[in-house]
């Protein structure tokens, strides 16, 4: 397990607890599960409170937690039949976007996400879940795909931005970007986003703009990331608590500015506790966000799309 | 003590130091270091005389040398709330918007405008690095909206200057949402099959760049502009090694194959008439130096052919 640093405490009495018991292993005669328990009972104790006033820069590193279900962990428990589609037919698959064709509750479906990775080769070789063009443009062909075969998507956003790299920038990022935006915005089937750690900036927005959008209680979804503003505005990245605090970032402000439309419970202690639960209630929420928009226009799903983003903003917090 | 130094020099003083001395007289070329006098460097288009860098310009003056005589009215955008995460980082962003609006005497980031150019009716878009660096809020996804409205309304083609830092991080997420939104302007455009032009000027970044300046129907960039995602600074500290020369500059992106042309504020206008007028099958431009548009009974008098087929091609829906 790995441990935030704002749970330090808290893994001193984890520890300890797992101390006892390996010591009774050791010694059959011993007896600590009672002293064991009340350690079990006291750091549960702990974790309820400190989880019951996470601060937005706390719930950023909950969000990049290393050990956090990612896409892949997702697309794996959520959907069957899963057909992995690869490349963008220009120049490369890139593989910190994946996604395919597969069945959600039997019903055929196109699932696109990033994912991050989860050790140090893979994390490489996913790019951090930083898309390059490729991964755009690999997007686009599969919205496409769904929108000629009438297949819902479901999107599973977990990024730290759009990759800041020479060759990304010489096959045209920003195009890229702007045209996923774009293709998001003329599907005729439902588009459906779920963020599921961090929704970083452009790289997140190029898949979430979606008829609906859901995000995970600690999850986060900025303009930029607190410590790139910090720089920029505070001239000093380390300032990333108040920058985190100023921008709102968390699920539960951004379903008050009319941006996240629900928030999908995550089981104490945050998703990567317990992965089944998250998971599952992922699965709950998307569930009922298609049956929401089953059976409805082609037309009326576009435009009521639009609308939704072209109303984004009327009301601030204050309102 | 006589009459020369009681009365005559004060009042020689006094009509001196009456007359405004206007501060800025000379501007300094920020690429070759050239002294140019204010008003030649405006004729000129804040374009260097000896070297041809292309400086900042606001949109007013843009708009000045870009529409026939001088002559545009404004359209009018509507109104964001203020401020509306109540955002402070070292100063609270009420303060930052008060200070540029001061300093740049306009209300936000981004100027529409209709009027014609070589008696081409448009609807023109114009953003103003000097105003919190153009960055792209919600007024900014507004002025788009508005835009993009506007032109359908007349259905005239829209032009759009681009020159922005990239979100205007103060408003947060719903800076971010503005790429969306100003996508969906572009879309309506595109639906109602009206020209998109997009004229990228230095430096055009960030968000602004990853929606509605990437999706013109042609794309023109002004020379030597910065045009980019990720600036190059943020590049070189994550790869971690030095950028080619020219790196995400105008004429960088189009050999590239990101940009349709590039080029110079001095042949812009020449430019966007031809193009806007080829695009809605218009006839070629007159070739000569019209008098400003007028009221419309005055087009009764000139009685000549020339005036009439701009004036057929301002259709009102």
């Amino acid at each position: 397990m790995n441990y935030l640093d704002f749970e330090k405490p808290l893994a001193e009495i984890e520890g300890k607890a797992e101390e006892l018991r390996a010591m009774a292993r050791a010694n059959p005669g011993m007896d600590v599960e009672k002293e064991a328990l009340a350690l079990d009972k006291k750091a549960s104790d702990m974790l309820v409170s400190l989880y019951s006033g996470l601060t937005a820069w706390q719930k950023c590193q909950v969000a990049r937690h290393p050990d956090r279900p990612h896409c892949k962990d997702y697309i794996e428990a959520l959907f069957t039949e899963y057909t992995p589609l690869s490349g963008d037919r220009n120049f490369a698959d890139d593989l910190s976007v994946m996604g395919g064709l597969a069945r959600f509750d039997d019903r055929p479906v196109v699932v696109i996400g990033h994912e991050k990775g989860h050790d140090t080769k893979s994390r490489i070789e996913r790019n951090f879940g930083m898309a390059r063009p490729e991964g755009y443009r690999k997007a686009i062909r599969l919205m496409d795909l769904a929108d000629r075969f009438g297949l819902p998507v479901i999107t599973l956003i977990d990024t730290p931005g759009a990759y800041p790299g020479k060759g990304a920038e010489e096959r045209g990022q920003s195009e890229a970007i702007a045209r996923s935006t774009e293709k998001c915005l003329s599907l005729t089937v439902p588009l459906i986003s779920v963020i599921i750690g961090e929704g970083g900036s452009g790289g997140a927005v190029a898949f979430a703009t979606a008829n609906r959008v859901a995000m995970l209680e600690h999850s986060i979804y900025s303009v930029i990331s607190p410590e790139g503003c910090a720089s920029i505005l505070w001239k000093d990245a380390e300032k990333m608590r108040e920058a985190a605090e100023a921008l709102r970032l968390t699920a539960q402000h951004l379903r008050d500015l009319g941006i996240c439309d629900v928030i999908v419970k995550e089981p104490l202690g945050g998703a990567h506790r317990n992965p089944e639960a998250a998971i599952a209630g992922v699965g709950k929420v998307v569930g009922r966000m298609l049956s929401d928009l089953a059976g409805k226009d082609g037309k009326a799903i576009r435009d009521s799309r639009r609308k939704k983003f072209l109303g984004m903003g009327a009301k601030g917090l204050a309102a | 003590m006589n009459w020369i130094s009681n009365y005559v020099r004060p009042r020689i003083n006094s009509i001196f130091s009456r007359r405004e001395v206007p501060e800025n007289l000379w501007t300094k070329c920020d690429n070759c270091g050239t002294m140019l006098f204010h008003r030649e460097l405006a004729d000129n288009l804040n374009v260097c005389t000896n070297c041809g860098h292309h400086m900042p310009i606001t949109p007013r003056a843009r708009f000045h040398a870009l529409f026939d005589g001088g002559i545009f009215t404004e359209v009018e955008v509507p109104e964001p709330i203020a401020d509306p995460l109540q955002f402070r980082d070292q100063k609270k962003y009420t303060d930052r918007l008060r200070d540029a609006r001061k300093t740049t005497g306009e209300a936000e980031a981004m100027l529409v405008a209709e009027g014609e150019i070589g008696r081409t009716p448009i609807v023109a878009a114009a953003q103003d690095f000097t105003f919190m660096a153009g960055s792209m809020g919600m007024h900014v996804g507004n002025a788009v909206i508005a835009a993009s409205e506007r032109a359908i309304k007349l259905g005239r083609p829209l032009v759009l200057f681009s020159a922005a830092g990239g979100a205007r991080m103060q408003e947060g997420i719903l800076s971010l949402m503005q790429m969306p939104r100003t996508t969906v302007a572009v879309q309506m455009l595109k639906e109602a099959r009206l020209p998109y032009i997009v004229v990228l000027t230095h430096p055009t970044t960030g968000g602004v760049t990853a929606s509605y300046a990437m999706l013109g129907d042609v794309q023109i960039a002004e020379p030597n502009a910065l045009i980019c995602f990720a600036g190059p600074r943020v590049i070189e500290q994550t790869i971690r090694e030095k950028l080619p020369e020219g790196f995400q500059r105008a004429e960088y992106l189009l050999d590239h194959g990101m940009l349709d042309r590039v080029t110079p504020r001095g042949k812009l206008r020449e430019e966007l008439i031809r193009i806007t007028r080829l695009l809605t099958g218009q006839p070629p431009a007159v070739a000569a130096e019209l008098p400003p548009p007028g009221p419309v009974e005055t087009t009764v008098d000139l009685g000549g052919a020339a005036r009439k087929p701009a004036e057929a091609t301002d259709t009102s829906p």
